[in-house]
């Protein structure tokens, strides 16, 4: 039995109150619960603060506003409401049919009973997790005391390391980064939009560029405005449950013809605390889909990109080879199901 | 000082329940340690298991990663209340019990909820893939997984008959 702290709960109704809620001193954002409730169950605490222990938990439940999912056509985005379950994101038909990457990356989060919880606003906001920091405060003990992340001052995946590595492990993040999503946050300053690809940073101990007392309101996906061929790989120890080991999103956009790679954009998950967007991917720009050349250029850019850490099972030369096997594979699989 | 106990009204397995709690306990805690509905199981208690699957507004959840403070106002299904959907003994239970698909039997009142929300959802035969997938949040660490999956699909043909023989006489 793992006994959570004790806490406070409110439960606002508007998303103002939440704001102004989120004002208390130590309070934090409840959604689904799947990621803060076992961390607290764990007795982690705030990412800046790990032995603090949240005195208050603003609740999400009630927020009404947060929950649909809306096509604007004017403005070319699909708006996903922060509230909205992981399961009616990758169930939705819109989502299904415009961006089948997302659809995967959500329906491949944890497990269906998970899936029905969490949010995608909670997702976006999943803390990062290391195999030495995922563990009860018992196991942590046992291996001396903990590490940066959790109560200690050391890191086991980087003798000697002085920053967090703990790595984003979100299905959907790197997805919507491949998608050039945007993240709407609400705060005691207002609201802003940022490109969700700058929300991340690469600090284990606070990976996002959130402001104290924000909340994610909104996740705004532009419209494709011609053929793509998108897809999102997870490798995990089970099929199911786990976090993935790698983690990839493709995305393809052709030109009119449906054939010749207009634009591409790869990212790449649970490395560090960062997603990694490939670079240098140019030259496969202008070559047919289906020509064996662009699974060969775009998965040996992301194993010579990618170097992955100790920081979740499996060695990390292993899980490198992965990413390039796992990428291949994925983009030969797309070219052959597009002819 | 400890926060307050909060009162919450919900329905579990179709009566109207009042009770009150710690602000911090989950759902799964006010079930067993308030209501004494044991059914649902206390597993591994952070999300992996799946042994306190239990239903709410007949969607699948983990009660233990459920504050029960969020169960306000709406409808908690668990194991004991499952035989009230079909008026006595679920055709899963019986199935599972003609199938010997339960061992230790820790898994399976969390394994019924999700296998009942799947044959609701689908209202029809199922496929062994389907079950699988509906399934994959609900560990048996007796691995008797085949047995458990013949039991739900012959519970959705039981069910799926049923449906045919009413749907006949009303005609």
């Amino acid at each position: 039995m793992l006994r959570l702290p004790q806490f406070e709960v409110v439960a606002p109704e508007s998303v103002a109150d939440v704001v102004t809620a989120l004002q208390r001193p130590g309070a934090r954002v409840i959604a689904g619960g799947t990621d803060i409730l076992p961390n607290l169950k764990h007795h982690l605490g705030t990412p800046q603060h790990p032995a603090e222990l949240p005195p208050v938990l603003v609740s999400l439940s009630r927020v009404t506003a947060l929950r649909g999912v809306a096509l604007d056509e004017a403005a070319g985005v699909l708006r996903i409401g922060a509230g909205v379950t992981l399961s009616q994101l990758s169930e939705h038909p819109e989502v299904q049919r415009r961006f089948p990457s997302l659809s995967q990356s959500a329906g491949a989060v944890a497990s269906p009973p998970i899936r029905n919880m969490g949010t995608i606003g909670g997702n976006v906001n999943l803390d990062t997790r290391c195999r030495y920091v995922n563990q009860t405060h018992f196991w942590r003990e046992a291996l001396g005391g903990g590490c940066l992340k959790s109560e200690g001052n050391v890191c086991h995946v980087v003798p000697g390391g002085r920053n967090c590595v703990a790595a984003m492990s979100s299905d959907n993040v790197p997805v919507l980064i491949s998608l050039d999503a945007t993240i709407v946050q609400a705060g005691p300053e207002g609201v802003r939009e940022l490109p969700i690809e700058e929300f991340y940073k690469a600090d284990g101990l606070a990976h996002t560029n959130a402001k104290p007392g924000e909340v994610t309101t909104e996740l705004r996906v532009p419209l494709p405005k011609g053929p793509r061929r998108s897809h999102y790989i997870k490798w995990s120890v089970r099929k199911s449950i786990d976090f993935p080991l790698v983690s990839v999103a493709l995305r393809f956009d052709l030109g009119e013809d449906e054939a010749t790679v207009a634009a591409v954009k790869v990212v790449v998950g649970v490395l560090g605390s960062k997603p990694r967007t490939l670079s240098k991917l140019d030259d496969v720009v202008g070559k047919k889909f289906g020509d064996p050349a662009v699974a060969r250029m775009v998965s040996d850019a992301a194993y010579a990109q990618c170097k992955p850490l100790e920081n979740v099972p499996y060695e990390a030369a292993y899980r490198r080879d992965m990413i390039r096997v796992y990428t291949r594979r994925a983009i030969e699989a797309l070219a052959a199901s597009a002819e | 000082m400890s926060p307050a106990a909060i009162m919450l009204s919900m329905t579990v397995n179709g009566e109207p329940v009042q009770v009150a709690a710690p602000p911090h306990w989950t759902l799964l805690e006010v079930l067993r340690y308030r209501l004494d509905l044991i059914g649902s199981k206390q597993g591994c208690d952070k999300g992996d298991c799946g042994a306190c699957t239990v239903q709410i507004d007949g969607v699948p959840q983990l009660a233990c990663l459920t504050l029960a403070i969020h169960a306000e106002g709406r409808a908690v299904t668990t194991v004991e209340g499952l035989g009230l959907l079909a008026g006595g003994v679920h055709p899963l239970q019986d199935a599972f019990d003609r199938h010997t698909a339960a061992q230790c039997g820790f898994c399976t009142p969390g394994i019924l909820l999700s296998a009942e929300a799947l044959l609701r959802k689908r209202g029809r035969e199922v496929s062994r893939a389907e079950v699988c997938e509906a399934l994959a949040g609900n560990l048996c660490r007796c691995t008797g997984y085949t047995k458990i999956i013949d039991a739900v699909v012959d519970a959705s043909r039981v069910m799926a008959g049923a449906n045919t023989q009413e749907a006949g006489r009303g005609e």
